[in-house]
């Protein structure tokens, strides 16, 4: 029972980094953005938060930053595929590639420092509960936080005008436009605020997963990211199950050796992909039979105001 | 203008000449790495050997982070540009082999594997026996008896170093116990700390890493228990749980193939080197080290330093119950399987 507490407490861990991301993406791809460039933005966010907390030993400036930094990055993205309208797909790759290397050029001096990690704090009263006490209310700070956007999240995409309009972007710009909001506007918005979490997605590991600076410390976490804004349907509460779920593959290809069960590694390590075509073949299969079109409509399509389609 | 046309022509006759025998000054060399130069661990430990080149007057580059599938491009841009290539992971060995056919006056280097060719070498050093003394000092510190291992990628190399770390923690604790937990990755500092985490929470008190990062040194502190670096010295990143690393010092091989390759002394061939040699060993122990336990760890280098034993020369049970009884020899060694004795967790199925 220990053992099975201590997989999904790791699941939990694993899968926050990811959670944040995800949400981040969700955002950005519900106003029709695609964004490809996570990877770049998570390895920003973590060097921005491991600079900041180094200097100034405060969790609170190091998280802002980081949102700050990705945020400014993001801006980029929007810029070259909104104003300049490129393909979002190339500038996306462009800012993975532009972030990695950016984060390498100056992480370089940063090879040995470290920083205390964040502590665990369990909430009073609800960590008690057994087996879901431990494994979601005994965790640090950024945990609770990223519960916290999830909700906003959906309060916001689902409960808000803005949302609604955020949403309406991805489906069909040109309506909107032709009620008289502005795509641009709108777009950014969601691009920057979804870089923002995407920022602290990448401030998770050195705050708390690794508390040191490494070249590509996120180990390719962004690209488990990209996958899982598709299998989460662009819904920020399936990104919740869905980024536990990836942690917790994450989480059962170590302690399946423990228990000494023999899976094939590689099958593990592509299960997240695996699972997210089957997830996405299935859904799609019936959302056609009845007729429902979960993707944004108007995803990764430039906008040209006064075009007609 | 007939003039002119012939005086160009026998200066880039002239020019390739003299491009084609000999080099202008000391050869340049170029690596190929499998990891950021960054990353603390393997790749940073070959970075400090080509530095140590380019102290000695000899230009260099490098390509960092090249995926062992996609190297094939960069081994031949290296060889467009450089004298002599060193590519430093196993899975380079066979595009490094079709280059290396390709372009027959360049010298090429392949790090951890087997395969040679008429202007291909290998080179490696005994790694197995620093990790060997290091888990020496790792069973002396252990009070649970029990060591555990992050194992990175499950090929013959990092399987004879985990049994390596076994049959010396064996020499100071018989009953030692070792659990390995592959992360099926040479660099993921996220899924590192998991790792060592997990082992923690079954039961061990000393962490060894087989991964490029410090992550398991770091979370070995955090969880107050003792680690054993890889690669480099990780003691920066947690010197409270940093009892020792068992590390590379790659100048000592790469200053000698590159003044062989000068000389035109170099063969192909097969370079192992030892202890002996300087290419591997530890760094400063942990105050926390009994001196005891450090004069017996000397005791059994300065056999390995005088021939007296190596690691797998003087038998030793495997996993299964036989007994090997003859020492290995090194093709034995560079094809290890198997698991040694001591090891609680189960193989790796390949």
């Amino acid at each position: 029972m220990e053992f099975f507490i201590q997989i999904l407490i790791a699941a939990v861990v694993m899968g926050t980094p990811l959670l944040f991301a995800t949400l981040g993406g969700v955002i950005s791809e519900r106003a029709g953005v695609i964004n490809l460039g996570m990877e770049g933005l998570m390895l920003v966010g973590a060097l921005v938060a491991f600079v900041v907390m180094l200097n100034t030993e405060n969790y609170f400036y190091a998280v802002a930053a980081a949102a700050l930094a990705s945020g400014l990055v993001s801006i980029i993205h929007g810029v070259v595929c909104l104003m300049l309208r490129a393909s979002q797909i190339a500038s996306g790759l462009a800012l993975t590639f532009f972030g990695t290397g950016l984060s390498g050029l100056f992480g370089d001096k940063l090879m040995g420092e470290t920083v205390e990690p964040l502590s665990r704090i369990p909430i009073p009263g609800l960590h008690a509960i057994p087996v879901l006490g431990p494994v979601l209310f005994n965790h640090d700070v950024l945990v609770y936080f990223s519960y916290v956007c999830v909700g906003l999240s959906w309060w916001l995409l689902y409960k808000t005008r803005l949302g609604l309009n955020i949403r309406s972007m991805g489906e069909a710009p040109e309506v909107c436009d032709s009620l008289g909001l502005s795509v641009m506007a709108y777009r950014f918005f969601a691009v920057i605020a979804g870089g923002m979490l995407i920022g602290i997605g990448g401030a998770y590991f050195p705050l708390a997963l690794t508390p040191f600076w490494v070249d590509g410390i996120t180990g390719g976490r962004g690209w488990i990211a990209v996958a899982l804004v598709i299998f989460a349907f662009w819904d920020p509460v399936k990104a919740l199950g869905g980024a536990y779920l990836f942690g917790l593959a994450l989480a059962l290809e170590l302690r399946l050796q423990i228990l000494g069960i023999d899976i094939s590694p590689y099958f593990l390590k592509m299960l997240p992909f695996v699972l997210t075509i089957l997830v996405l073949t299935l859904v799609t299969i019936r959302n056609n039979r009845r007729g429902i079109q979960v993707m944004p409509a108007a995803l990764g399509k430039v906008f040209f105001r006064g075009e007609k389609h | 203008m007939r003039k002119l046309i012939s005086i160009m022509i026998s200066v880039t006759l002239t020019l390739l000449l003299v491009g084609g025998t000999a080099w202008a000054g000391k050869p340049s060399v170029g690596f190929v790495y499998v990891g950021p130069v960054g990353d603390g661990g393997w790749t940073h430990a070959h970075d400090l050997g080509r530095k140590a080149l380019e102290a000695a007057g000899h230009e260099t580059s490098y390509v960092e982070s090249v995926p062992e599938g996609d190297s094939e491009r960069v081994i031949r841009k290296m060889a467009r540009k450089h004298d002599i290539v060193f590519t430093t992971s196993f899975g380079y060995m066979d595009p490094t082999l079709k280059v290396a056919k390709q372009y027959p006056d360049k010298t090429f280097l392949h790090c951890s594997g087997f395969k040679q060719g008429k202007n291909m070498g290998n080179y490696f050093g005994r790694m197995y026996q620093a990790k060997y003394l290091a888990a020496m000092i790792g069973a002396g510190m252990s009070k649970k008896g029990r060591i555990g291992i992050v194992g990175s990628q499950p090929i013959p190399e990092i399987i004879r170093h985990i049994n390596a770390i076994t049959l010396g923690a064996q020499q100071v604790n018989p009953n030692i116990e070792v659990e390995v937990l592959w992360i099926n990755s040479w660099f993921d500092p996220a899924k590192e700390s998991d790792a060592a985490q997990a082992l923690i929470d079954n039961g061990a008190d000393v962490i060894v890493t087989m991964a490029d990062s410090a992550a398991t040194v770091q979370t070995s502190k955090k969880n107050g228990v003792y680690a054993i670096g890889n690669d480099t010295d990780m003691a920066i990143y947690g010197k409270e749980a940093h009892l020792t690393a068992a590390v590379w010092n790659w100048d000592v091989y790469y200053l000698a193939a590159v003044k062989a390759v000068e000389n035109g002394t170099w063969k192909p061939g097969s370079d192992w080197w030892g202890l002996d040699s300087g290419i591997v060993g530890l760094t400063s122990f942990h105050p926390d080290v009994p001196q005891a336990l450090i004069v017996q760890m000397n005791r059994e280098k300065g056999r390995i330093l005088s021939g007296a034993t190596d690691v797998f020369d003087h038998g030793f049970t495997k996993q299964d119950g036989t007994r090997v009884t003859k020492a290995l020899s090194d093709g034995e060694m560079l094809g290890m399987s198997y698991y040694v004795k001591g090891i609680i967790s189960k193989a790796p199925s390949s």
